[in-house]
């Protein structure tokens, strides 16, 4: 036990065992992936349950979805976590800092996915962005186009609503961020700023001490699954539960006439359903799954998802910190419309 | 004596990082003296973009993420 123990310690400094063990690992993942169908169809022919009822049918959902979204979830954490460790918010700061509006918002909006940044790092993000130079419009279209365009967001799109919708999340919501951001830089609201933040002068700084070989970088990709999945499969499988409901129960007529492409109102009520609301990308997307399968409009599905993720609450409370009351406002205004466009247009493009 | 500043508003990492600079500072038998800060304004002054951060005597060695056992070791030792 000590040895295997020891081997194993040993490997985790050897880069071709790391090389060798994510080829198995991936060869391995692909073909577990294409069981997961079959084996949750015998799983459901197993239990005592009527074949063809709704619950077989919320039944197969759930144990299908469960096991895909976690075996996804895995592999997009991992590999973003590798790509992470390329870049770090101060060199991001770097780069953005003096940049000018327009070329530095689609620059901002960008970096906003690759970036490592969590909700707790928001406001010495917010306030290390703006003391660094980089102006406010810029600093939004980062802040917009972090939470919101991020990996979990787009490879569960990609898996389970197919690459032109993922495609379609990601050109939209980089234009919301870039043009939230620019139209916010436009207004000139420096001055709503709480004022202690306008006052913070930041020292440059460099970690020249840090070097990153390619076993820390998987390792940092590792730890970033572990912290991660250990902290979102909750959200999931209480988003497929829903999602599974939805699936088995909700009838579709019902469905497609509210969150159909033909009731106007159901984008905005959409938007502004979702801003108490407060989840992660991992759980919702389940839910928007079942809600496309039974009808519901993709615009519509799409707003509501983007404004659970960019317009929430919690992130509001934590802004406020830097951010006035009527600078909040805008920002949910600007952010809220962009979505809302998007809601519009979708709904016209694909109906 | 080193003077070792944790930056962070109170997040589960920063706790975590704190414990990490202790542990690691007593296993090499540095003595140092450890002080959390958690005031925005002071953190962002030191020039960070993400907590956690770690500042030794006045210089900012780490920020964003928990550091590498490894580096905190070596940053003790210098």
């Amino acid at each position: 036990m000590n040895t295997l123990a020891a081997s194993l310690g040993a490997a985790r400094k050897s880069q071709t065992a790391w090389f060798v063990g994510i080829a198995v690992f991936v060869a391995a993942w692909f073909i577990l992936y294409n069981q997961l169908l079959p084996f949750a169809q015998w799983l459901v022919a197993q239990l005592p349950i009527a074949p063809d009822s709704h619950l077989a049918a919320s039944v197969e959902f759930f144990f299908y979805d469960t096991p895909k979204v976690l075996m996804l979830l895995t592999l997009v954490v991992f590999a973003m976590g590798v790509v992470r460790t390329f870049f770090s918010p101060e060199r991001t700061r770097a780069l953005l800092a003096g940049k000018r509006e327009g070329l530095g918002n689609i620059a901002a909006a960008h970096l906003g996915i690759v970036t490592p940044f969590c909700s707790c790092s928001a406001v010495p993000l917010f306030v290390g962005f703006v003391s660094a130079g980089v102006p406010l419009g810029v600093t939004f279209s980062f802040l917009i186009a972090a939470p919101m365009v991020n990996e979990i967001a787009l490879g569960l799109l990609f898996a389970l609503l197919g690459w032109q919708v993922a495609l379609t999340y990601l050109a939209f919501g980089l234009a919301i961020a870039i043009g939230a951001g620019w139209v916010i830089g436009r207004l000139h609201l420096e001055p709503w700023l709480e004022p202690w933040v306008r006052e913070v002068r930041s020292a440059p700084v460099s970690f020249a001490d840090e070097q990153l070989s390619w076993i820390d970088r998987f390792e940092a990709g590792w730890d970033a699954v572990k912290e991660i999945v250990g902290k979102v499969w909750y959200w999931i499988i209480a988003g497929i539960a829903v999602g599974a409901f939805i699936h088995g129960y909700v009838p579709a007529a019902l469905l497609s006439r509210i969150m159909g492409a033909d009731s106007w109102w159901s984008v905005p009520a959409a938007v502004l359903l979702g801003i108490p609301m407060y989840s992660n990308a991992a759980g919702i997307i389940p839910v928007i799954e079942a809600l496309l399968g039974k009808g519901a409009a993709l615009g519509t599905v799409l707003a509501f998802m983007m404004s659970v993720i960019a317009l929430s609450l919690p992130e509001m409370i934590i802004l406020r910190k830097v951010l006035t009351i009527r600078l909040i406002a805008v920002f949910v205004t600007v952010v809220g419309s962009g979505i809302l466009g998007v809601g519009f247009l979708f709904n016209v493009l694909f109906s | 004596m080193k003077d070792i500043k944790v930056l962070g508003p109170g997040c589960k990492r920063c706790q975590t990082t704190e414990d990490m600079v202790k542990a690691a500072a007593q296993a090499l038998g540095v003595a140092v003296t450890v002080e959390k800060v958690t005031d925005y304004a002071a953190i962002a002054g030191y020039g960070i973009a993400a907590t956690p951060g770690i500042v030794i005597d006045g210089k900012v060695v780490h920020a964003g993420g928990l550091p590498k056992k490894e580096d905190l070791e070596r940053w003790l030792l210098a």
